[in-house]
């Protein structure tokens, strides 16, 4: 079992080296095959690690270098159940991508393959390792993959400028930890994330633990797509690749929040734990902004990508929320959101891709009824915008409860009202959009506040078999979709992650463990409570959605004087914001800064 | 006086920045990124630095002897190299984003709005 | 945003930045007065521990060694980047024609016989300095890294000697290619010895000889070569690639 473990990051980083190295007279077949099995069998690995975590953590340590004294000498892997779910999800949606690229992807060789597979290893480092350079390297890793994936359709102009700003603010994200990792070093003189939360809780709280956590928090701020950090991820997921969009919809901006959770619990808890109420205000209130942003400028678009990362943006938000809550429930909460509602995006945008392999095009208004000679595609896309919505048995719902529940237990109760509405604004866009293209609903009049990005400029991914939608394709979103589906009526799914949760939480019983062997006690499972109300919330939540994205189809339909009032209030509102996102690097990297600075700004004002 | 590494690699970082936001060729944007690389490496190297003690090569020096930190240099090392490669590959994204536009100006690629 | 308001929104910023980080920089303890302990501790027992006398190569290869395995991989996708962003478009072909390339104005400059012959000149030394610096990585400073990067420079000087033709006869695209995939899998496949030894994966498994001796240190000494070969085969590549995209015209078809 132990070997086990460190075969999560090795097999596909092997299987990636080997597969450059085979001779292009290899069939098409045979690089998707080899690289499905080399993800498949991450899958099984991390989910047989996972079923035996939850009988107790495990520690791995590298090159057999066991600390003495509380010293760490070497590198250790911790495996326990949050990172590994994460790790199922991320093999699980690497060999969904794999599948649904088969044969039909226009991949030009192995390269592709060679790409997704080191990614894949990389999450997985990332999600298990216990040092906190390795955290940064894997983080490296994993951006630098996904650069050139961003940046595949060569083609493309937009794709192109598109992954240049992910590339760009995104290293800018990566200097800021190495930064804050070499400050955090500097006093601590460790690297491993138990050991340094042992010495940052025996001094008090100075400028340079501050400046070392705002470092980390806006670097992962940054990969989480947190505003005002979040500007390059509309570009990018809406050129990017289809298969690559789900890796990047599905758990990309999840993991930089995840390891804010991590980097939080193990070495910063101890010496900023006296100020968790305000701590837990200013991540709420950056995931609440955040989340009411995305879902503001989800409304006006045509692209059916930008709109997806648009709805990508609010939801992360959502997860901040969750994360930002600082509690066991809703950590548990926003692990069970993220997987689930990542499941469904991942599976909007195949749907997406599929559209752009039969119409050439994924712009809402061009597709306008093209649609409908792809109606299971059509129900699929449609299925998901409730999902997203969070309409039960979708597992969403269970993720947004917990949150919800846990918010006004800890006096926060406008939180749910903030997420429902969020859920509501992005997923009408959704439902509007799908309803247009694929039943040819709404008249071809539309409201002059549209965005000016449209889908029709986008290159075609596949070329061959355009008159009709590959199996593998359709199956591969259906598969999708469906475990989220099946997440949601797991029993108790609620209940579940509570113990990890608890254990996550709990920096003491993770330094004994990861310093001094010693394995915490079991946190037994709390009883099942049904959730009545998120599920009645999620329903009304679809609803809504589905009146929404009525009016934005018979949005001519309305009288005028509430037609005027609209487009007079929000109008230079929407117009306002979305020059913001103007799509030059320079602006980003220029909010970025600000964003750094307001956020140490607040910490310093407050953590003292 | 002994504050001036650190201070310069505060300055590097924040020059880089303006070097980024304030660009009007997109090479000129990818090495101001590099220069903020820099300054994370200058940040390192500083911190494990011992003043009168020697490199961590002990082929003539004894066990036991003053030197500096091994870890920092060993993190430099392998990042520095890497590093280059990166900027490797942002050029490259740099070139082809100037064969399709015809430009190298950030000001003029604005096929990405709202 | 026009340039004036993002400069100032810039400079707003960056002063709030700036704040910060000389306030936490001044956190830090005295420069030149470093205690950590991890690195004391490593510099006590490091060299009896590793039998390796350059303690840098000991943290990189051996006690971090899988973080240097994963700094590794960054330099492969990068390498496997460069090659899928620079690959021809589907809608371009290559051409050679030197006429063209003069209409372009891309000629190639004559290069001039004193360089011609010192390159040529260095070439050889280069090589040797490169497969030194790899392979002495345990005892002096050096390594796979720096070694492999001056192997790299090695397919420069033919470059500046010659032409880029003589490059890609050197070191065409298929063996650069091998390199890395060699370099990248005979890392991870080393560290699977230590699994095989029934030990965690990268445990310095084979014999550690003799302080001071060539022949020593273990794995350290042949995660060395690997890393020399995948440094200086991605290195090469990305020049060659870069010297094709300016030396090749290529046509939109």
């Amino acid at each position: 079992m132990r070997t086990l473990l460190p075969l999560a990051v090795v097999i596909p980083f092997l299987a990636a080296a080997l597969l450059l190295a085979a001779p292009q007279s290899w069939e098409r077949r045979g690089f998707d095959a080899f690289a499905v099995a080399a993800a498949g069998i991450v899958v099984v690995i991390s989910s047989v690690l996972l079923a035996d975590s939850t009988r107790g953590p495990m520690v791995y340590w590298f090159g057999g270098w066991v600390p003495e004294d509380g010293v760490a000498l070497g590198l250790a892997f911790v495996a326990e159940p949050i990172a590994l779910t994460l790790v199922v999800l991320a093999a699980f949606l690497v060999a969904g991508s794999l599948v649904y690229s088969w044969h039909f992807f226009d991949t030009s060789g192995n390269l592709f393959h060679v790409l997704m597979l080191v990614f894949l290893g990389a999450i997985a480092g990332f999600c298990l390792t216990g040092d906190l350079f390795s955290l940064f390297v894997f983080f490296e890793l994993m951006s630098v993959a996904a650069f050139s994936l961003a940046g595949y359709k060569v083609e493309e102009e937009g794709s192109l400028q598109g992954a240049l700003n992910f590339a760009v603010t995104n290293s800018i994200g990566a200097f800021l930890i190495l930064s804050g990792i070499a400050l955090v070093y500097g006093r601590t003189g460790a690297l491993n994330l138990a050991q340094i939360g042992e010495s940052l809780a025996e001094a008090p709280v100075d400028g340079l633990v501050i400046t070392a956590f705002v470092f980390l928090i806006a670097g992962l701020f940054v990969k989480a797509a947190i505003v005002p950090f979040h500007f390059w991820l509309p570009d990018t997921y809406a050129a990017a690749p289809t298969p690559v969009c789900v890796l990047f919809a599905g758990i990309f901006n999840g993991l930089g929040l995840y390891a804010i959770a991590r980097v939080y619990w193990t070495m910063f808890d101890g010496v900023l734990g006296a100020e968790l109420v305000t701590l837990r205000a200013i991540m709420v209130g950056a995931g609440a902004v955040t989340a009411i942003l995305g879902a503001f400028m989800c409304w006006p678009q045509r692209h059916i990508k930008r709109l997806l990362a648009f709805s990508t943006v609010s939801h992360v938000g959502m997860y901040l929320m969750g994360v930002g809550l600082f509690s066991p429930p809703a950590l548990a909460g926003a692990i069970i959101y993220l997987m689930t509602d990542g499941l469904v995006k991942g599976s909007l945008f195949l749907c997406a891709g599929i559209l752009l392999h039969r119409l050439s095009s994924v712009d809402e208004l061009g597709c306008d009824g093209k649609g409908r000679s792809i109606p299971y595609t059509g129900a699929l896309f449609l299925l998901g915008g409730l999902g997203l919505a969070g309409l039960p048995p979708f597992g969403t719902f269970v993720g947004r409860a917990l949150i919800g529940e846990e918010a006004a237990r800890l006096g926060w109760p406008w939180l749910t009202y903030v997420m429902v509405a969020a859920s509501v604004l992005t997923a009408a866009p959704v439902l509007r959009a799908g309803a247009r293209v694929f039943w040819g609903w709404g008249p071809g009049a539309d409201y002059d506040q549209r965005s000016e990005a449209e889908g029709d400029e986008e290159e075609p991914e596949t070329t061959e078999a355009r008159g009709t939608t590959p199996s593998l394709m359709w199956l591969s979103a259906a598969a999708l979709l469906g475990a989220s589906l099946a997440a949601g009526l797991v029993p108790d799914l609620s209940v579940r992650l509570e113990p990890a949760a608890e254990l996550f939480l709990d920096r003491r019983a993770y330094a004994d463990l990861v310093l001094r062997g010693v394995t915490p006690d079991e946190v037994p499972l709390p009883p099942g409570a049904p959730l009545t109300e998120g599920a009645v919330t999620g329903v009304i939540a679809a609803l809504a959605a589905a009146v929404a994205a009525g009016m934005g189809l018979w949005h001519s339909k309305l009288p005028a004087s509430i037609r005027g009032g609209i487009s007079r209030s929000l109008g230079p509102a929407f117009r306002g914001v979305r020059a913001l996102h103007s799509g030059h690097v320079g602006d980003y990297v220029a909010w970025l800064t600000a964003g750094v600075a307001v956020l140490g700004g607040l910490m310093a004002a407050t953590l003292r | 006086m002994t504050f001036l590494p650190f201070a310069i690699a505060a300055w590097l970082f924040a020059v880089g920045l303006y070097g980024i936001v304030t660009s009007r060729h997109l090479i000129h944007l990818v090495i101001c990124l590099s220069v903020v690389q820099s300054s994370t490496y200058v940040l390192l190297l500083a911190i494990g630095y011992r003043t009168g003690a020697g490199a961590p090569i002990f082929a003539e020096t004894p066990v036991g002897a003053p030197v500096v930190d091994p870890v920092v240099q060993a993190l430099t090392l392998t990042d520095s190299v890497v590093a280059a490669t990166v900027t490797a590959l942002l050029l490259a994204l740099a070139v082809q984003v100037h064969k399709k536009a015809g430009t190298f100006d950030p000001d003029e690629l604005d096929i990405l709005q709202g | 945003m026009s340039f004036t308001s993002r400069r100032n929104l810039f400079f707003a910023g960056v002063l709030g930045f700036a704040a910060l980080f000389l306030w936490g920089l001044r956190g830090l303890p005295d420069f030149g007065r470093y205690e950590g302990v991890y690195g004391l501790t490593l510099n006590k027992v490091g060299v009896a521990q590793t039998h390796a006398t350059n303690l840098v190569a000991a943290v990189a290869f051996d006690y971090r060694g899988f973080d240097t395995l994963g700094e590794e991989f960054i330099l492969f996708a990068a390498v496997v980047g460069v090659a899928i962003l620079l690959r021809a478009h589907r809608d371009e072909a290559a051409t050679d024609d030197a006429k063209e390339k003069e209409d372009e104005g891309r000629s190639v400059p004559h290069t001039s016989d004193a360089v011609r012959v010192l390159g040529l000149g260095l070439i050889g030394p280069t090589v040797l300095l490169g497969l030194y610096v790899v392979v002495h990585g345990h005892l002096t400073p050096g390594g796979g890294f720096s070694g492999g990067v001056v192997l790299a420079t090695a397919a420069l000087l033919v470059y500046l000697a010659g032409e880029y033709v003589a490059l890609r006869r050197v070191s065409p695209e298929s063996l650069t290619e091998l390199a890395e995939s060699a370099g990248a899998g005979s890392y991870a496949v080393i560290g699977v010895f230590g699994l095989l030894a029934g030990q965690a994966f990268l445990t310095n498994v084979l014999p550690l000889g003799t302080t001071g001796h060539l022949n020593s240190s273990g794995t350290i000494l042949l995660i060395n070569l690997a890393v020399g070969v995948e440094v200086a085969g991605g290195f090469s590549f990305i020049l060659a690639e870069f010297l094709e995209q300016t030396l090749l015209v290529r046509e939109r078809v």
